[in-house]
């Protein structure tokens, strides 16, 4: 083939403005993410109870046997010169559909400013807002578990501001609905929840780079309903949980093809205080601290092979002799875990992975054991560090 | 929480009266060459930072906050584009808030689609390995490409920053100048490497081949951005054994072994070439880029002979 110059001279009047056009044209990225599990526990994960912690519908150990994960069909594209926009879509093996993240982004406000609405994952931590086909190991820490229900997503509106200095300073502040855990029951009329997030990062030297958060989320409830044993368990009042985060990535000369590292821990303090009436009891006054904390190094110590272990633990004040038998009740129980995991991806689009759990957060010790694969098709997305 | 305020206020505070002041045109290069590129044609007009260095595979490069905040403050961001960086750039693009440098406007300059694009895919299919739909990105290694995107990106230098276009048209006149003269120097200087067959380690070098009329032997990768195996290295020696080729080039972000290995087993030498400027002491910039990659190719010819 012979070359041909498309432009000419560097007097041309008009400069092409020639920029990507994407491998659809106008049409969106589609994204599709597989995944599957097989888990091995010892005792039966549907009677699962962290002693302590009222827990969510999503916050449980997993499955036993074959099981699909959660697959998630992502849609997004630049909606018009000042626009952004996204869905993805997650289908639970149950067959049971949600809609994980729908929302608008402006992409020219300028002055480092950008504004998101919609349902989105919000921006505390540092886990929370990566989608959890990117996570390091097949389940979430147990602090995000515990306080998160995993992860939290809500609708709402974001603002987030980019400082315009060497060190990287980004605040962030949002306003939802408060109709995820740890909110419940869309409190003042569906915009009782707020938070507020810092992030700090730069590199060091050719090799390494690190970011460190700080976050506040101020949860309201109104009749939020959690699970046990014995039925639903009614919360109304308030939860804030403050999120220190923490992570630092390695590669030789900052080259992650043969080795890399990464070293990540976040610590949640969370204060609650309302009423809390347990499963066919009466109302009682609330008023307890609890955190948490998890701490993860994975290394790649060839092409394709990572290595990871995970060390989480929380920890939750006794609310006192009238929990007794509720969710609340810590039992004197301190839960902790041990991940050991191994994953091997054949392409940066596809992923199997095998992880041990030593897992002492329920009642009884369980020895746990999974084996995920986790495969994306479709538009080639751009993570977030 | 009293504490956490006073954290998040002091924070912010530092933030707002702490904005580091540019001297000029801010420019953040995707590549060491753009950033190469930029400098020849902006001198002191443009204040420059680069994304990542010749040791990093640009396809592979995590949207760290440094880079967020750099692209924050970047009235010019000057990129591969033809999707090389779409692993990390559009993350960028979104978290750092700034209008200027997102897909359609002037501040994003995308070298590879002011060009003629080579290998632009019939179908696109993963099965293939990771391959560009809008074609083979790697448009550095030829140097007539680099006139052209020399010359789009001083128009566009000029639209940024109008106050400054007299000097931009005086140094783009003075650089395509500098590089036409260059060019015949090179092109004289690698005629014996007309219609050699070597191997490459990735398809980085069509750019180059298609200038030099150079024959590609094989490639190292059984498929784009799939990592050599065994295999595959074992029929490569044989088709070698067959159709000999003279070297086995490799970048210098790319792992040596495979081409190593390969060397020894066919009695040729292993090239390590810069691919962009800092990727060998030579490679100090654009003009030693091509000085070094040629030195190091036509010494090699000489070895294998």
């Amino acid at each position: 083939m012979k070359y041909r110059p498309l432009l000419v001279a560097a007097a041309c009047a008009v400069p092409t403005l020639a920029t990507a056009a994407g491998s659809n044209a106008f049409n969106p990225d589609i994204a599709l993410i597989l995944s599957g599990t097989y888990g091995n526990f010892q005792h039966d994960p549907a009677a699962y109870a962290l002693p302590g912690f009222p827990l969510a519908d999503e916050a449980g150990p997993g499955d036993r046997g074959f099981s699909l994960g959660e697959s998630e069909l992502s849609v997004s594209a630049n909606i018009d010169p000042d626009w952004y926009g996204m869905l993805t879509y997650a289908i639970a093996g149950d067959d049971t559909a949600s809609v994980e993240n729908a929302f608008v982004q402006t992409t020219s406000l300028g002055h480092g400013l950008s504004v998101r609405a919609g349902r989105f994952f919000s921006g505390i931590g540092y886990l929370n807002e990566q989608h959890a086909h990117t996570w390091d190991f097949v389940d979430s820490p147990l602090p995000y578990r515990a306080f998160l229900n995993n992860q939290l997503g809500d609708d709402g509106v974001q603002l987030r501001w980019v400082a315009p200095t060497d060190l990287y300073s980004e605040f962030g502040a949002e306003w939802l609905r408060g109709d995820a855990f740890p909110a419940g029951g869309s409190a003042n009329n569906g915009r009782g929840t707020w938070s507020a997030f810092v992030h700090v990062g730069d590199d060091v030297g050719e090799g390494s780079s690190w970011r460190a958060g700080l976050s506040y989320l101020d949860a309201s409830s109104d009749a939020r309903t959690t699970a046990s044993a014995a039925g639903d368990d009614l919360f109304s009042g308030k939860n804030k949980l403050t999120v220190a985060d923490f992570v630092w990535k390695w590669a030789p000369e900052g080259n992650s093809y043969n080795h890399n590292f990464k070293l990540q821990a976040e610590y949640l303090h969370q204060s609650d205080s309302g009423d809390f009436t347990p499963a066919g009891g009466s109302a009682l006054p609330l008023s307890r601290k609890a955190d948490g904390w998890y701490v993860q190094g994975v290394y790649q110590f060839v092409h394709g092979w990572r290595v990871g272990l995970r060390q989480d633990r929380l920890q939750a004040d006794d609310p006192g002799a009238a929990f007794a038998g509720t969710a609340l009740d810590t039992q004197g129980h301190t839960p902790s875990r041990s991940s050991l995991m191994v994953d091997y991806s054949n392409s940066e689009f596809s992923r199997v992975r095998l992880q041990y759990n030593h897992d002492h957060s329920g009642n009884a010790t369980d020895n746990q054991w999974f084996l995920q694969y986790q495969m994306s098709l479709g538009a080639h997305g751009a993570h977030q560090f | 929480m009293k504490q956490i305020q006073a954290i998040f206020a002091v924070l912010l505070l530092t933030a707002v009266i702490a904005p580091v002041q540019a001297a000029g045109l801010n420019v953040f290069a995707c590549e060491p060459e753009w950033a190469a590129l930029t400098r020849e044609l902006a001198g002191d007009h443009a204040d420059i930072t680069t994304a990542t260095t010749a040791h990093q595979d640009p396809h592979h490069i995590q949207a760290r906050p440094s880079l967020i905040a750099r692209l924050r403050r970047a009235d010019l961001a000057v990129c591969t584009g033809a999707e090389l960086e779409i692993g990390w750039l559009p993350m960028l693009q979104r978290q750092s808030g700034n209008a200027a440098v997102q897909n359609g406007r002037p501040g994003l300059f995308e070298a590879a689609m002011q060009v003629d694009r080579l290998e632009v895919p019939e179908v696109s299919d993963r099965a293939m390995g990771d391959v560009h739909p809008e074609g083979n990105p790697h448009v550095q290694m030829d140097p007539r490409r680099i006139a052209t995107i020399a010359a789009a990106l001083t128009a566009r230098l000029k639209q940024i920053d109008p106050a400054h276009a007299a000097d931009y048209d005086t140094r783009g006149a003075d650089f395509a100048r500098r590089w036409q003269d260059a060019m015949a120097r090179w092109t004289d200087e690698a005629k014996p490497l007309h219609g050699v067959r070597i191997v490459v380690h990735h398809k980085s070098w069509v750019y180059l081949f298609d200038w030099l009329d150079i024959e590609e032997a094989g490639q190292l990768e059984p498929k784009p951005g799939v990592p050599p195996s065994a295999g595959h290295l074992s029929e490569l020696k044989q088709q070698l054994a067959a159709r000999p080729a003279k070297m086995v080039i490799y970048a210098a972000y790319q792992d040596s072994r495979a081409a190593e290995w390969l060397a020894r087993e066919a009695g040729i030498p292993a090239v390590k070439l810069p691919f962009t400027v800092g990727g060998t002491g030579g490679a100090g910039d654009l003009f030693g880029l091509y000085d070094d990659t040629l030195k190091r190719m036509l010494d090699a010819l000489h070895e294998s002979r």
